[in-house]
């Protein structure tokens, strides 16, 4: 009676989606929801952030599942939507590890431009943490406190070659500093062992910093962003600093290699609808995130320049 | 037992000697001023592992150890029939996941299984057959949204009709 | 008594209508998602996070404490009833968990492994609610070099597990430590021990596919091979009575594993790196040194299963307290948890407890009940996983064979990853025919990932200078004991003539 009943609403279900599926394409299994980081970081608050968003207004026929592909900066990720076998059903959150990993592991071959636009969510900027007993109340005197420990300053990041080391190395290599660098598990364990006095400066984004901000254990120094932010006000830039520096983690959403352009199109709108959401919105605004919308074009056109950035900046590392 | 033992226990140390050379392309030394490089953690647990080997081979050779004295054979023929028929079913479960979806493997798993090795009747067969799968997809797929192998091509209008039902 | 107040509004809280229908609703869930093995409680409160959003944060946050609770009890039913850890803070209740059911005693395993979850559940929500904030503070200073030194003394506990045979123990520990250096370098960033160059192990070995392949397939095999498939099933009648019994022979028999595994269990859980894995370990091996009978654990001792089972719910209360006042997050579940609590628009971190404390007193509230709720739960539902253990065991082997490549696909998410398990589950049939343990592999793979990185932090903090380990005050005294009890087997392995006759 059952497998009847199930027959007969899967071939009315069939029938009608068959006319619908050439009118607009529509995903027809649950979409692979990659994510380039491990659980809990800033990607992965994001990723899970948009699939609630998605579900809460019912915007997809079927759901995004997120799936954790931190390994290697990203590489696994990539190296996921490079393989998979359905392109229209794989849709990756990045970071800007899109952009360096491929450029530090050129023997992943992985070629980003192959990859489908979809949507610029917003950008995260970096700041400068020192703990409060240090005492270093301006970057002049943060400057002044790393050359005087001579290469026994301790900073600690992500892991070299990661979005906070090549901040750190552009600092250090434009103020003549030398300091070590310890690699950490994630942002948030890098904003806590500063707060648990581990290493002595980190740079860290607003939101993985921020409960450490607020209950003034550690403070900002510097902001890595084009303006001043207005959650740290008076905070200088580096560009005031007498750089022309600013470095921001991309939140972009982007599809795999081979994707057909009717779902491209699909993902796109449904893209735009959640960045234009009151929820993602809120959200940029409450984790000090800007907009950066950007059209398709406009993204290949962002890769290439971050890509010639990143080949720069990574180079400079050595 | 006694060749098993000896020859496993040569199987391990060129697996040991393997892994050493491909943790030495990382870098085994310690550097003064950072401490190790990527390859040193690897590297000397490899040679443990291969030192470990020694060990074993010293035990056989000297006799101590229970497997160096028996004459036993590793795996007697009843033995060798029950690996091969549980272990290549399992292989060929594995292998027809990519052909025939997840659910479908399973199915046929369980025909092979209960009824080719356990000789159950038919109709706990038929149950097992449709109750189990049919229930792991409604878990997986529906319940915890997580999304299995469907195979190649020709089960799309099944899963199409599965997927239907449960978003 | 402030604080004592403060909790009192959040049990009241927890057991408004909707909040006691939602932890029961999540208890049940997340009892037969622990119980499924490959999915944890990760998978759980990953997925029903957006659910959550249809409720308050308040009424959602205890949903997934509930589902959390749930899926650590879970976890201990597949290691008993399958004989395959679902999940790596569940590996050490199979130790002496499997044999009892093999011996028949399965029902004893459940129960003592329920009652013993909801004596650490309780006692560590009476260290929470009393020492919060000032464990934040002491977590907060153990860094790399503390972190290391206690994985040092969680190897250090069990030394002597793998069996008498300590050059093929050795092996199965290094082997277990190098598998989980595969992948990527997280210090350098760099791809390691790439076998075969396969783009597979970019991704590095997953502890589940060591564990399921191990337990779920080579395990299974060498059962039905060694016992030519005459495999005696549990018998035990299920009673209430059996189960007061039970009961009974818990708290007389596991007393000191629960004592132990409650207390150790909650410290270690919250320090930020550990975790309940680690937790439920060092318990297993502490009982098992304090026992005075040291040689009945590993073949079905009711402490065996109390220690670790007590610790790991311990320890998934304690990590809640990194990530509420840290913001970091002592397991996957928790950074999940983390995620939702920044969308529903909570900061965590120092000030939680002052700007929020009718949530953090809720959750905390809502972890009591939720643990009252799960043992409940639990209890009520043993004699469904004992009928299940009654099957034929021709019917039996395929479903837990299913379910080993199901889980293992579920987790991982790639075929690639289900031919390596395959490959683990046949490697661990034939190295358990001559006699390898594999159990310490499994552990070193799941401690491998903490260790390695720590001790390179540590020296990098050094400039290369190991003597960090010793001037610490934290860590000095915890490396000395982790060495002592490192080198005592050494000592004994020197002399084994003498102490041959002894036994």
């Amino acid at each position: 009676m059952n497998i009847l009943k199930t027959l007969a609403i899967g071939i009315a279900a069939l029938g009608l989606s068959a006319p619908a599926a050439m009118a607009e394409w529509q995903p027809r299994k649950p979409i692979d929801f990659v994510i380039m980081a491990g659980p809990g970081g800033g990607a992965d608050q994001i990723a899970r952030f948009i699939q609630s968003v998605a579900e809460k207004k019912d915007m997809t026929s079927r759901p995004l599942i997120p799936n954790n592909k931190g390994g290697g900066s990203g590489a696994e990720a990539l190296i996921w939507l490079n393989s998979t076998n359905d392109p229209d059903h794989t849709i990756l959150v990045t970071l800007n590890s899109f952009f360096s990993t491929p450029i530090r592991q050129p023997d992943l071959n992985i070629d980003i431009q192959t990859f489908t636009p979809i949507a610029m969510m917003g950008v995260d900027p970096f700041a400068l943490w020192v703990h409060k007993d240090s005492g270093i109340e301006t970057f002049e005197q943060w400057v002044d406190a790393v050359k005087a420990a001579d290469g026994e300053y301790t900073t600690g990041g992500t892991g070299t070659g990661q979005e906070d080391s090549i901040v750190f190395a552009y600092v250090n290599n434009a103020f003549d500093l030398k300091s070590k660098y310890i690699p950490f598990d994630g942002g948030g364990a890098v904003a806590a062992a500063l707060a648990g006095k581990q290493i002595m400066a980190t740079v860290n984004n607003p939101a993985e910093a921020r409960g450490f901000f607020q209950s003034g254990d550690v403070r900002p120094l510097l902001v890595f962003s084009d303006e001043q932010m207005s959650a740290y006000p008076g905070i200088p830039t580096l560009k005031e600093k007498g750089h022309d520096f600013s470095y921001y983690n991309q939140r972009a959403v982007v599809g795999a290699p081979g994707m057909s352009d009717e779902a491209a199109a699909y993902y796109q709108k449904l893209f735009e609808d959640i960045f234009n959401s009151e929820e993602w919105q809120g959200y940029l605004e409450a984790e000090s995130l800007s907009p950066l919308w950007m059209n398709p074009e406009e993204q290949r056109a962002y890769w290439q320049l971050q890509v010639e950035n990143h080949t720069k900046l990574l180079s400079g590392m050595k | 037992m006694r060749v098993g033992e000896i020859v496993t226990a040569g199987v391990l140390a060129l697996l040991s000697i393997y892994l050493m050379y491909k943790a030495s392309a990382n870098g085994i030394g310690f550097v003064a001023g950072t401490g190790p490089q990527g390859g040193f953690w690897p590297f000397w647990l490899s040679l443990g592992m291969l030192i470990s080997t020694g060990f074993i081979a010293l035990n056989w050779v000297r006799g101590t150890s229970p497997q160096s004295q028996s004459d036993e054979p590793v795996v007697d023929s009843y033995g060798l029939k029950t690996i091969l028929l549980v272990g290549g079913g399992i292989i060929g479960f594995v292998a027809l996941i990519d052909i025939v979806s997840m659910y479908g493997a399973v199915a046929i798993f369980m025909i092979y299984y209960l009824k080719v090795l356990g000789r159950h009747g038919w109709f706990l067969t038929g149950m097992m057959v449709v109750v189990f799968p049919l229930g792991l997809f409604f878990f997986f797929e529906g319940l915890m949204q997580i999304s299995m192998p469907t195979g190649m091509g020709f089960t799309e209008p099944v899963f199409n009709v599965l997927y239907e039902i449960i978003y | 008594m402030e604080i004592l107040s403060l909790l009192g509004d959040g049990i009241l809280v927890a057991v408004q209508p909707l909040n006691l229908l939602l932890i029961f609703v999540g208890v049940t869930l997340g009892l037969f998602i622990g119980a499924m093995p490959g999915l944890g409680s990760v998978n759980g409160v990953a997925i029903l996070l957006p659910i959550t959003f249809l409720v308050p944060p308040g009424s959602a946050i205890i949903f997934l404490a509930a589902i959390y609770y749930g899926a650590m009890y879970g976890g201990a039913i597949s290691s008993i009833t399958l004989g395959i850890p679902g999940a790596s803070t569940a590996v050490a209740t199979t130790f002496d968990g499997r044999p009892l059911a093999l011996q028949g005693k399965a029902r004893l395993a459940l129960v003592a492994a329920a009652i013993a979850s909801f004596v650490g559940g309780t006692v560590s929500v009476v260290l929470f609610t009393g020492f919060a904030p000032l464990l934040a503070t002491v977590a907060l200073s153990f860094g790399p070099p503390e972190i290391f030194a206690l994985m040092l003394l969680a190897f250090a506990t069990f030394v002597g597990l793998g069996g008498d045979d300590i050059p093929k123990t050795v092996f199965s520990i290094c082997f277990g430590l190098v598998l989980a250096t595969v992948g990527f370098d997280q210090i350098s960033g760099a791809p390691r021990l790439i076998l075969l160059d396969m783009n597979g192990f970019l991704g590095g070995i997953s502890f589940l596919v060591l564990a399921i392949g191990v337990y779920g397939i080579g395990e299974m095999i060498w059962t039905i091979e060694s016992t030519r498939g005459e495999v005696t099933n549990t018998e035990a009648k299920i009673t209430a009575k059996g189960i007061i019994e039970d009961t009974g022979t818990t708290f007389k028999r596991g007393w000191k594993g629960m004592s132990i595994g409650s207390f150790l269990g909650f410290f270690v859980g919250v320090l930020p790196a550990a975790g309940a894995t680690p937790a439920s370990l060092m318990s297993y091996g502490v009982t098992k040194m304090l026992s005075k009978r040291p040689d009945e654990f590993g073949k079905g001792h009711v402490g065996g299963v109390a220690a670790p089972e007590s610790a790991n719910n311990s320890a998934s209360t304690g990590s809640m307290l990194p990530m509420l006042t840290l913001g970091i997050p002592g397991s996957p579940t928790t950074a999940i948890l983390l995620g939702g609590m920044v969308i529903w628009g909570l900061t965590p971190g120092p000030r939680l407890f002052v700007e929020q404390s009718d949530f953090v007193w809720g959750l905390i509230g809502s972890f009591y009940v939720s643990n009252l709720f799960a043992l409940i739960v639990n209890l009520a539902f043993i004699p469904l996983f004992i009928w299940m253990l009654r099957m034929p065991f021709t019917v039996l082997a395929p479903l837990i064979f299913v379910l080993s490549v199901v889980g293992g696909y579920a987790a991982m998410q790639d075929m690639f990853d289900i031919w390596l398990l395959l490959i683990f589950g046949f490697g661990a049939f034939f190295l358990r025919k001559f006699d390898y343990p594999v159990a310490p592999a499994v552990l070193a793979i799941v401690l491998g990932p903490i260790a390695e990185p720590t001790l390179r932090q540590s020296l990098l903090l050094s400039s290369g200078d190991p003597s960090i380990f010793f001037n610490r005050p934290i860590s000095a005294p915890i490396m000395i004991v982790a060495i002592i009890l490192i080198l005592m087997p050494a000592f004994k392995y020197l002399r084994p003539r003498r102490a041959k006759p002894a036994e």
